[in-house]
């Protein structure tokens, strides 16, 4: 059972997140373990699994963005989430701008985070930011609608597209939290944004 | 189903509630005196250990060998309190996984004190109902990782409860209450308590108690208000005395217990005194709020960060709040609240009072598990992430933190090496990219792998997190479709045998009867009376009249030679009668040290404004 049946759906990425959020808290009154406690042991076990299962769909599914990067499991037939700790590779369109970056970055770490280019950083990682807006809201819009109308034939096409527009938002990412730590507002390595 | 309570296991103060099957509200249960909060504090005595109060009383006299705060050592190694340890009297030291702290001529683990505590609870709700009391809901920080949810459940085991829930604090107020009036919204619980700070934002909606995120710091509490009070009470006594008093056991819990109420003072006054009389003089010193807030500005400060990292992780802003909640004791610092209130733009409010809000929750939550609730459900959480530990050192995460509870991940394994039989995996909970810098929670061997080339072996890993927020972990080779045998070695934690052989061991002296234990804590109030009151001779002594020292010296060699007696009505009253004897030189003594400390001012003002020792430094209540 994929996520989307665990709720009844059909595989499509348009949904009305109040009624998906209506029917994950009526599942969850039937599956929470709390209602099975004085069930036989097999029984609390199905309930535990049903449950984990409940929630991971409704995680999976709620942000669109999460539900696009399922979806593309999903038709890969890939069921685990390898790799997710791998640093994205820069998508070749972006090369020539993150070497750019890449460079003030240099130069900020060599004169500390309250050198002359922190104003430019700040500015640039606000550029970067609104540029992750952009994608995301293609990827919840624009492709996610193209996705429920296409064709199957059509469809390869579009999960290539996903994939790009998920792999720029990845690195840009990787690079707003780089900045962030040139600007001195890292955690000490901690990875707040990136592995949502 | 068998009755289940609600145990608020707290750093400070630790309560049992239930709901109450006519009302269907939950009630604390008090014990015999009416108090309502067990301090979570064990004497360890030649004879016999206290708990609570009474252990609450050998702070100063045994400070080598009463544990308190043991709740910050819960689920630890040695490398992450070995900074903290020099605020503890008693010794620490490293032991395998987990700490052990040495008590006389033997070594307990914070699980067996912590179920000392427990069995007190147990104890308690059992005269309560007339019959036994053996499952619980105990409730744990929310930001816990699973070792030290584990220690919890662990000390449960040993204290003969079992342990059918963990909930978290936050979460299990929120339950009292949404009990208490339906209503639904975006709420944010601060819980702020004697040694840790949550966060918790849910969404409470058609009798669903959901939480979206949570943060908080397991090592943050009104302890270290105490703490940063008790280092400013060193300078200000070695600049006024000088006299170092930091390496003196005996003083530093007269410090703490005097810092922490002067603090608890200053949550209702704008100022405060307090006097402290020690061997070779008394210090007195008069306390502003505003140099209280001084002392803990950067502390409360740094809750703050938590709060924001919370509400960014359930995407929301602090205005999106309809409610804010303040639990645990620490909250009723009005710095705490003004903070608070500036972050979200809202005043908080904390109308159950913050100190039992959490086991009144525990008992909700008991009663849903019990089948008595059935139209409130609770999806909590997991705090931290979960994740294993890949080539180089990098984490890669499978159960992403702020997950709902229970929720699990697969993972694929294989072999590395031609005819290898066991994989290894190290698995991790923390939000940092290396392994080294997350939490270790235990390495996991896979045994009786097939040999095959290397690559070829499919080794499907389940990671589940179940609703106490604790990692179960299986796994299954998918060719032959073989449970393959895990062999867990929990780099915190006991192992089953250990937790054996405690409960063993705990029946030992848990049978002890209530008569002995009596007995122990009168000897034990006669002897702090006589240590003050041998101490108050000697220093005011001349103040009095030669008869009136004569009346004390009698009813103190009455009381002495009463003392090893197993008389404990006789004890009680002659420790009443040499309490009385002394009154008039505490009086006297206490006039003497203010005037002394304030030149002109009436001496009776200050013991008006909440003087610490102001009753008598005879009794037994001032240690």
């Amino acid at each position: 059972m994929d996520y989307f049946e665990v709720f009844g759906l059909p595989r499509r990425l348009g949904l009305d997140a109040a009624e998906l959020q209506r029917k994950f808290y009526e599942l969850s009154r039937r599956t929470h373990p709390d209602f099975h406690q004085t069930a036989p042991a097999e029984e609390q076990a199905r309930v535990l699994e049903t449950s984990a299962r409940l929630n991971a769909a409704y995680r999976a599914l709620r942000d669109p963005i999460a539900r696009v990067e399922y979806l593309i499991r999903l038709e890969e037939g890939r069921d685990t989430n390898e790799g997710a700790a791998d640093r994205p590779p820069a998508p070749p369109a972006l090369l020539a701008e993150m070497f750019e970056i890449q460079e003030a970055l240099e130069e900020a770490k060599a004169g500390g985070p309250e050198a002359s280019g922190g104003e430019a950083l700040r500015a640039r990682r606000e550029e970067l930011a609104a540029r992750v807006r952009e994608v995301e809201a293609n990827l919840a819009g624009p492709l996610s609608v193209a996705w429920d109308r296409a064709a199957p034939e059509a469809r390869a096409r579009l999960l290539a597209r996903f994939k790009d527009a998920l792999a720029t938002r990845a690195y840009l990412r990787t690079v707003i939290d780089d900045l962030g730590q040139a600007l001195g507002e890292g955690q000490g390595g901690h990875v707040a944004n990136r592995r949502h | 189903m068998s009755r289940i309570v609600g145990i608020d296991l707290g750093t400070t103060n630790s309560l049992v509630a239930y709901v109450d099957a006519t009302t269907g509200l939950p009630r604390v249960i008090p014990d015999r005196e009416g108090q309502a909060l067990l301090p979570s504090v064990v004497a360890f005595m030649p004879d016999g250990v206290l708990v609570g109060a009474a252990a609450k009383r050998q702070l100063v006299r045994r400070p080598e060998t009463t544990v308190y705060s043991v709740k910050r050592l819960m689920g630890r190694g040695y490398e992450d309190v070995k900074d903290e340890l020099c605020y503890f009297p008693f010794k620490v030291r490293p032991g395998d996984g987990v700490v052990r702290i040495r008590v006389g001529a033997r070594e307990v683990t914070p699980p067996e004190v912590s179920a000392i505590v427990l069995k007190s609870l147990k104890e308690r709700a059992e005269a309560h109902f007339g019959e036994p009391v053996e499952k619980a809901v105990v409730t744990v920080p929310a930001y816990f990782n699973d070792s030290q949810r584990q220690a919890t459940k662990d000390a449960g085991r040993i204290a003969g409860l079992d342990v059918v829930r963990i909930v978290n604090e936050p979460t299990a107020a929120s339950l009292a209450y949404g009990l208490q009036r339906r209503r639904e919204g975006l709420i944010a619980v601060y819980d702020l308590g004697g040694g840790t700070f949550d966060i918790s934002i849910l969404r409470v909606k058609d009798g669903v108690f959901e939480v979206l995120a949570t943060n908080g710091n397991t090592r943050l509490g009104g302890d270290d208000f105490d703490r940063a009070i008790v280092i400013w009470l060193l300078d200000d006594i070695l600049a006024t005395h000088g006299v170092y008093l930091g390496r003196d056991q005996e003083a530093m819990q007269e410090l703490r217990l005097a810092a922490e109420a002067a603090k608890i003072r200053l949550s209702t006054e704008d100022r405060t005194a307090l006097t402290l009389p020690f061997d070779a003089f008394t210090y007195h010193r008069e306390l502003t709020r505003a140099d209280v807030e001084a002392l803990i500005d950067k502390l409360v400060e740094s809750t703050l960060a938590p709060c924001r990292m919370a509400l960014a992780d359930a995407g929301l802003a602090p205005a999106d709040m309809d409610e804010v909640v303040l639990v645990g004791g620490s909250t009723r610092v009005p710095l705490v609240r003004r903070r608070v209130e500036a972050l979200f733009g809202k005043a908080p409010h904390s109308q159950l009072n913050p100190d039992e809000v959490v086991a009144l929750g525990a008992a909700v939550q008991a009663q849903i598990l019990a089948g008595g609730i059935t139209d409130m459900l609770l999806l909590d959480v997991t705090p931290l992430s979960l994740g294993i530990e890949t080539l180089g050192g990098i984490v890669s995460v499978l159960i992403p933190r702020n997950t709902t509870v229970p929720t699990s991940a697969r993972e694929m394994f294989t072999t590395s090496v031609d005819g290898q039989t066991v994989v290894d995996m190290h698995v991790v909970q923390g939000e940092r990219e290396l392994a080294k810098d997350c939490r270790s929670l235990a390495r996991f061997e896979l045994r009786g792998v097939d040999p095959m080339p290397a690559g070829m072996p499919k080794i499907e890993v389940t990671f589940l997190i179940d609703a106490n927020g604790i990692l179960q972990v299986t796994a299954k080779e998918l060719r032959t479709d073989k449970v393959a045998a895990i062999e867990v070695k929990p780099t915190y934690g006991l192992s089953e045998a250990d937790v054996g052989r405690m409960v063993e061991d705990s029946f030992t002296y848990a049978e002890a009867d209530v008569e002995a234990r009596l007995l122990i804590e009168a000897r034990n109030e006669a002897d702090t009376v006589i240590t003050h009151v041998e101490r108050a001779l000697r220093q005011g002594g001349e103040l009095v009249s030669a008869a009136e020292r004569e009346r004390i010296r009698v009813a103190l060699e009455a009381l002495r030679q009463t003392r090893g007696a197993a008389d404990r009505q006789r004890i009680h009253e002659q420790t009443t009668a040499l309490n009385r004897a002394t009154e008039h030189l505490a009086e006297v003594m206490m006039d003497a040290a203010l005037k002394g400390a304030l030149g002109s001012r009436r001496a009776t003002e200050i013991i008006a404004g909440g003087a610490e020792r102001g009753d008598s430094p005879a009794s037994p209540e001032a240690s």
